[in-house]
């Protein structure tokens, strides 16, 4: 059996940087679906990188924004007395950018086919914004918010570049399984590579069926 | 006027879209229900939504009883859920993810005031038995009684209604049209009612503001739309819209009676009438057939006398639209040239006007 450390520490940056992503993505999703400003291509161009760009490029650009030559990777130091590369916190930031897509696009495409009608309903019975939100917006657009959890979730436990270049390969700290699985193979340890893939395998395409089957059961039950 | 103060309403808007501008300045005294008549794309709706917040893109002015709502030359801009006002849309949108208790409950719960009895307007819109079903499971016009009855639980002071019959066919506009003429004596709220209907506005409005080209054509009464040519024109179907008095009601055969220029009609039960009470009653040109004898054993029960006042022959069509002056008003009738040529109708010429009683069934 291979050692399940790395295991956790994918659990628990997949959940970190999912739950960062709700409540960064959502504000941000919703400004795109209701904007008509000029800097709405820009961000959505931005927002849409990391699905274009290899992950060794993103990786790169954050090893050198992290680290502790740069402003916000010194006033990390300063602050928590550690450094912001190569470690957990490093790879939840460098996560959240690398997994914005799947969190921002569902949510998104949800609200702009929610469109404006329920929330002006909401104000017209006297509901304020924040209000209507939260008892209109965001039931009627439940399943966005699913699909944007689950696929931030999977796509962020599927990382393997970012994670190499900013967080490297400390066991116990950002050893994550998809680096624990290359170092098996590089070590000729088939065995436990296979294990781990397996696994990985298995658990993502359970993920991808029950959000595909789930947005399927919305579409029946709403023809 | 059904209300002793009436609510004074002002708008001086100005709002531009593609290929289209409102220009609008009216003071509305409010009472009853204030139809809006004009074409489709008049900007109707645009100046419902200006009142009601919805419309960002609106400038001017607008004054809800001496408070401002939108002052755009001091930046003021109350917000939608700011305002008294209950809003039914068009495409009624109620909320699917809820249950029709929950969507009235909705609206309930975030009323200012208390002192709306949830239970009486579920009771007035007869939607106890209704309560826990699902909107999609809802007809056209459950569903628009539901939204109805729910912007009336926020205790608004100002209904405004934005085409709420558009998207039903005859049959649900029957259905909805007896809750709607109760409205503002139920609830003691002026309604602002928006439509290119012109039966609707015969039967539902107090008063009328006609708007074309996104320009004020001022306030009339509803009897006196069909005379604004310039307005209904070609939109509307040739009809008259005459107010009379009910006399009495026959519960038997399920009639109303009533006096029109010392002359009687007999028409379909009006419902919630009682005798002195006054009725509109709305007249297709099509329904009125014009006799130059009164016809013996017809099974017409509403003959009108009058004189023919002017033939308005339609010039590439087979028929003509006859004025009858009926002791001071016109009444239209819509007959053939050839009829009009066979009975040698000119003006002056004594008339019956031959009405069908079905023709009320509305």
């Amino acid at each position: 059996m291979p050692d399940l450390g790395p295991l956790w520490i994918t659990l628990a940056l997949a959940a970190t940087t999912t739950a960062i992503l709700m409540i960064l993505g959502t504000p941000l999703a919703w400004w795109l679906a209701g904007t008509n400003s000029r800097a709405k291509p820009v961000v959505e161009a931005v927002t849409a990188l990391p699905l274009v760009l290899p992950p060794t490029v993103l990786g790169f650009y954050f090893l050198i924004a992290l680290g502790p030559a740069s402003p916000v990777g010194s006033f990390w130091m300063t602050v928590t007395g550690d450094a912001l590369t190569f470690s957990f916190s490093g790879l939840v930031i460098a996560s959240v950018f690398y997994s914005l897509p799947f969190a921002v696009q569902p949510l998104q495409n949800g609200f702009e086919a929610m469109g404006r009608a329920p929330m002006e309903v909401a104000a017209t019975l006297r509901a304020r914004p924040l209000d209507a939100f939260f008892t209109v917006a965001v039931p009627a657009t439940r399943r966005s918010f699913v699909a944007a959890a689950v696929l931030s979730f999977a796509h962020t436990i599927g990382e393997f570049g970012v994670v190499l270049m900013v967080g490297g390969n400390i066991p116990g700290k950002t050893k994550v399984i998809s680096i624990a699985i290359y170092e098996h193979v590089e070590t000729l340890n088939y065995r436990d590579a296979h294990i781990l893939s397996a696994g990985l395998l298995l658990f993502s395409f359970a993920v991808l069926y029950s959000v595909y089957a789930y947005m399927r059961g919305g579409r029946v039950s709403a023809a | 006027m059904r209300l002793e103060h009436p609510t004074l309403l002002s708008v001086d808007v100005s709002a531009r879209y593609s290929g289209f501008e409102l220009r609008l300045r009216q003071k509305i005294s409010l009472h009853g229900i204030t139809g809006i008549f004009g074409p489709s794309g008049s900007g109707k709706s645009t100046l419902l939504r200006i009142i009601a917040g919805l419309e960002r893109a609106g400038e001017g002015r607008v004054e809800f009883e001496n408070r401002p709502w939108l002052d755009s030359t001091q930046g003021i801009f109350v917000p939608p859920y700011r305002r008294p006002v209950g809003f039914v849309f068009q495409d009624v949108r109620l909320f699917d993810h809820m249950n029709v208790e929950g969507n009235l409950r909705y609206a309930a719960q975030r009323a200012r005031n208390s002192d709306v009895d949830y239970d009486e307007v579920v009771g007035i819109f007869d939607l106890g038995e209704h309560l826990s079903r699902q909107p999609q499971s809802l007809s056209g016009g459950e569903k628009q009684r539901v939204a109805i009855a729910r912007t009336l639980l926020t205790h608004p002071r100002l209904l405004l209604l934005d085409e709420p019959m558009a998207a039903l066919d005859a049959g649900r506009k029957n259905e909805i049209l007896p809750y709607l003429e109760a409205l503002p004596s139920r609830f003691d709220i002026p309604a602002i009612y928006v439509t290119h209907a012109v039966d609707e506005i015969a039967r539902l409005a107090d008063q009328v503001l006609v708007i074309r080209d996104g320009e004020s054509g001022g306030l009339i009464r509803p009897v006196e739309l069909l005379d604004k040519v310039d307005v209904v024109g070609g939109a509307a179907e040739a009809a008259t819209i005459i107010e009379a008095q009910v006399v009495d009601q026959d519960p038997d055969l399920h009639l109303t009676r009533l006096q029109y220029r010392e002359q009687l009609l007999v028409v379909p039960e009006l419902g919630r009438r009682r005798a002195g009470d006054s009725a509109r009653l709305y007249i297709r040109a099509g329904d009125v057939a014009l006799a130059t004898q009164k016809p013996q054993g017809s099974s017409f029960r509403n003959i009108l006398e009058g004189t023919v006042q002017a033939i308005e022959p339609q010039p590439a069509g087979a028929f003509a639209t006859v004025l009858v002056d009926i002791a001071g008003t016109s009444l239209r009738a819509n007959l053939t040239r050839h009829a009009v040529l066979e009975l040698e109708l000119a003006p002056g010429t004594r008339v019956f006007a031959l009405i069908k009683t079905a023709s009320f069934d509305r």
